[in-house]
């Protein structure tokens, strides 16, 4: 590790190091979820790391709203070829094309809930038994109660008020045929902690989290980039911003921040100083509604 | 960034006793609480109570928890002053849940048994100081709350500090204990000490977890339990993976592999795929050896003199509605070796009341006991109070694979 990172984020790295390598080794066929976002990037790195001089000894899944950005789309692609994984893409698209589910009606709708059926249908169709997640505890309050190695009931229900004990760090991976596990390596880490270990490893991450130019609207409070998902409804102008994105999700509900932070350093001293939380800043299907995550969780999310 | 160690915390004590209200307290008057967070806080507020902020609700996430008014499951928040980061776990004071409070303080270097100051100590208080106890916590922060409904009474407080000192010390695993007279609903003593209690002449609570020196001493030998060999396709490289535990382990050091008792030499150690020459406790690694011996997953590597056993009896806590009864069958994992335990004996049951043993042939949810287990493989055990690493073990339900124990090792036969 590079000279800047403090044993604090060390010791983070170590715990999640550990529990990739237990959860790999306990499970017969486990996944990594990679969205191209930071967080996942964060943990694809360390995966890595964990099983180095060897490969990867399990592939990554990205589950494919359709709506992503390009930026990301093409470093997903470069960042897991440079690593060397073997990438399976889930696509959503494909789930609505096959009838598996039905995308809400209007041009607002988003596929962010949708993303769970097909999540579920590619674990099924692989025979994962685990899935690793860049989920983090302090993203949202239903994250802050999940363990560290979340049980999944064969229809891949989270059952939040009858979690298995998990007392230290001794996994239980043990699990029935069609039941599954998703591990949380990065439940510890906070946005701050991932931006730091960002720098000590200069990871690198897809161009849109750092400032830039781009065409917006403002909608329910985010800003969202015009074109793809996104097209101007009637009585709404666009602008051009300096922009850049703290979290990186499907385009029809991901927000932008106005920001100048063109840098990792400028874009730690950003995250240090700010005063709203990265999902309450740019996620739309958050603040849906109070128990947002939970009920997505209930249903298979990640 | 800070240079001195993250402090773990977890809360404990009853139902009631404020362990919510302290953590969204300790949450808001730090600054870690984000203007979103506020406005949904108020908002939820609103929705499950007078209206009132309810600093409880930034951790009671869950929908049936804000309907009900109680903590269900443990939720870990993050904060951070200039001195020192933490990691806080919120446990729940129902005795129904105290699998979850195990969950939460099995990890912790310090707990904070709140106590309502209007009454005192409870079963759930007594119960909840002693798992904390036998999980090892290094010191307890007794927080007598609610100071302000008994008019900040010292006599009062002396009287509740003076029966939890007392049962701490009559513990099986005695613990350090220091006490704070707290409002966590009105914030006195808790981040700066208060007027309202003149009397009283100690730091505030988060000023004593800023300071609160939670290293330790190495004492015992470095151990590797192996989680995996890593053999990268066409290279005779032979990594045994792991987290090194007890002391630290330098390139050179000579090593046993147990249970089979042979012999190398470490010839190189690698953390974050990168060479370095000295591991310490802590850190996940992968260490080579000058010598091609039979190492597999679930060995474990020692530098000083350990042997392995078959036998061990030590400190349960029970997590399941099924009894563990003498006879019983569980899957165990210890480290990382896993095998099949049965339960030779239930020693004795801990009465939470007068500490004394109870003769037992079975225990039940949340009881307390002393078992011992013969397990099918060897493990490398240690007492849990000399080394947390080789001390612990899990117990699994065969039927429902669920985690059903928590065992502390006594004694390693």
């Amino acid at each position: 590790m590079n000279a800047t990172a403090s044993p604090h984020l060390e010791s983070l790295a170590d715990e999640a190091v550990t529990i990739i390598r237990e959860v790999a080794t306990e499970c017969e066929n486990p996944v990594l979820l990679f969205s191209g976002g930071k967080d996942s990037a964060v943990l694809l790195h360390l995966a890595v790391l964990a099983f180095a001089p060897a490969r990867l000894p399990f592939p990554v899944m990205h589950v494919d709203t359709g709506h992503n950005f390009p930026e990301v789309i093409e470093y997903r692609d470069r960042f897991v070829e440079r690593v060397g994984a073997r990438l399976v893409v889930a696509s959503v698209q494909t789930s609505i094309d096959t009838g598996r589910v039905v995308e809400d009606p209007g041009p607002r709708a988003s596929r962010n809930r949708l993303q769970s059926v097909t999540l579920l249908d590619a674990i099924t169709e692989h025979g994962f038994d685990a899935a690793f997640g860049g989920g983090r505890r302090d993203e949202d309050k239903a994250r802050a109660k999940e363990r560290i190695l979340s049980f999944r009931d064969s229809h891949g229900r989270w059952d939040p008020r009858n979690q298995r004990p998990e007392p230290w760090d001794v996994l239980n991976a043990r699990i029935r045929k069609g039941e599954q596990l998703r591990a949380f390596p990065l439940s510890n880490w906070t946005e701050l902690d991932i931006w730091q270990f960002i720098a000590a490893e200069q990871i690198p991450l897809p161009s849109i989290y750092y400032s830039h130019q781009r065409e917006v609207v403002l909608r329910d409070g985010m800003l969202l980039a015009v074109g793809g998902p996104v097209a101007l409804e009637s009585g709404e102008q666009s602008s051009i911003e300096t922009v850049r994105y703290r979290t990186v999700g499907d385009a029809s509900c991901t927000g932008a921040v106005r920001s100048t932070a063109a840098t990792i350093d400028e874009v730690i001293v950003e995250v240090a100083a700010a005063r709203i939380t990265e999902r309450g800043a740019t996620r739309a299907d958050d603040t849906f509604s109070e128990s947002a995550m939970e009920d997505r969780k209930r249903e298979g999310y990640f | 960034m800070t240079s001195i160690s993250t402090l773990r915390i977890a809360t404990a004590g009853s139902v009631d006793d404020g362990k919510s209200t302290l953590i969204g307290r300790l949450l808001h008057d730090t600054k870690t609480v984000f203007e979103d967070q506020l406005v949904a806080l108020d908002k939820a507020s609103r929705r499950y109570g007078d209206g009132e902020r309810n600093l409880a609700l930034l951790t009671d996430g869950l929908r049936a928890e804000r309907e009900q008014g109680i903590t269900i499951d443990v939720a870990h928040r993050y904060f951070a002053t200039p001195r020192r980061s933490f990691i806080v776990a919120d446990t729940p004071g129902h005795a129904q849940y105290t699998r979850n409070m195990v969950t939460g303080a099995s990890t912790a270097d310090v707990a904070i048994v709140l106590v309502d100051a209007r009454h005192g100590v409870l079963e759930q208080t007594r119960r909840h100081a002693f798992i904390a106890s036998l999980l090892g916590v290094k010191a307890i922060a007794l927080a007598v709350n609610k100071m302000d409904l008994i008019e900040w009474d010292e006599g009062e407080f002396d009287l509740v500090v003076k029966d939890l000192a007392a049962y701490v010390e009559a513990l099986p695993t005695p613990v350090p204990l220091v006490a704070f007279p707290i409002s966590a609903l009105h914030g006195d003593n808790v981040v700066t000490v208060s007027a309202r209690s003149p009397w009283y002449e100690g730091t505030s609570l988060l000023e004593w977890l800023e300071t609160f020196d939670a290293s330790t001493v190495a004492t015992v030998a470095p151990r590797l339990d192996v989680q995996r060999v890593i053999r990268p396709q066409g290279s005779d490289f032979r990594g045994f993976a792991g987290r090194l535990s007890g002391g630290s382990l330098s390139v050179g050091d000579r090593i046993t592999v147990l249970p089979s008792g042979r012999a190398s030499t470490v010839s190189a150690i690698q953390r974050f795929g990168r060479d370095i020459p000295v591991a310490s406790a802590g850190q996940a690694i992968a260490v080579t050896l000058t010598d091609d011996i039979d190492v597999s997953r679930g060995d474990v590597l020692v530098a000083g003199v350990e042997a392995s056993t078959e036998v061990v009896s030590g400190h349960v806590c029970w997590m399941i509605d099924q009894p563990l009864r003498e006879g019983s069958r569980y899957w165990f994992k210890h480290g990382t070796r896993v095998g099949r335990a049965v339960i030779d004996a239930v020693e004795y049951r801990h009465d939470l009341h007068t500490l004394e043993p109870v003769t037992a042939d079975h225990i039940g949810l949340n009881d307390l006991a002393m078992v011992r287990l013969t397990l099918s493989e060897p493990i490398v055990a240690s007492p849990y109070e000399t080394s947390h690493e080789g001390g612990r073990l899990i117990l699994v339900d065969e039927a429902t694979n669920t985690t059903a124990g928590a065992m502390m090792i006594t004694v390693a036969a």
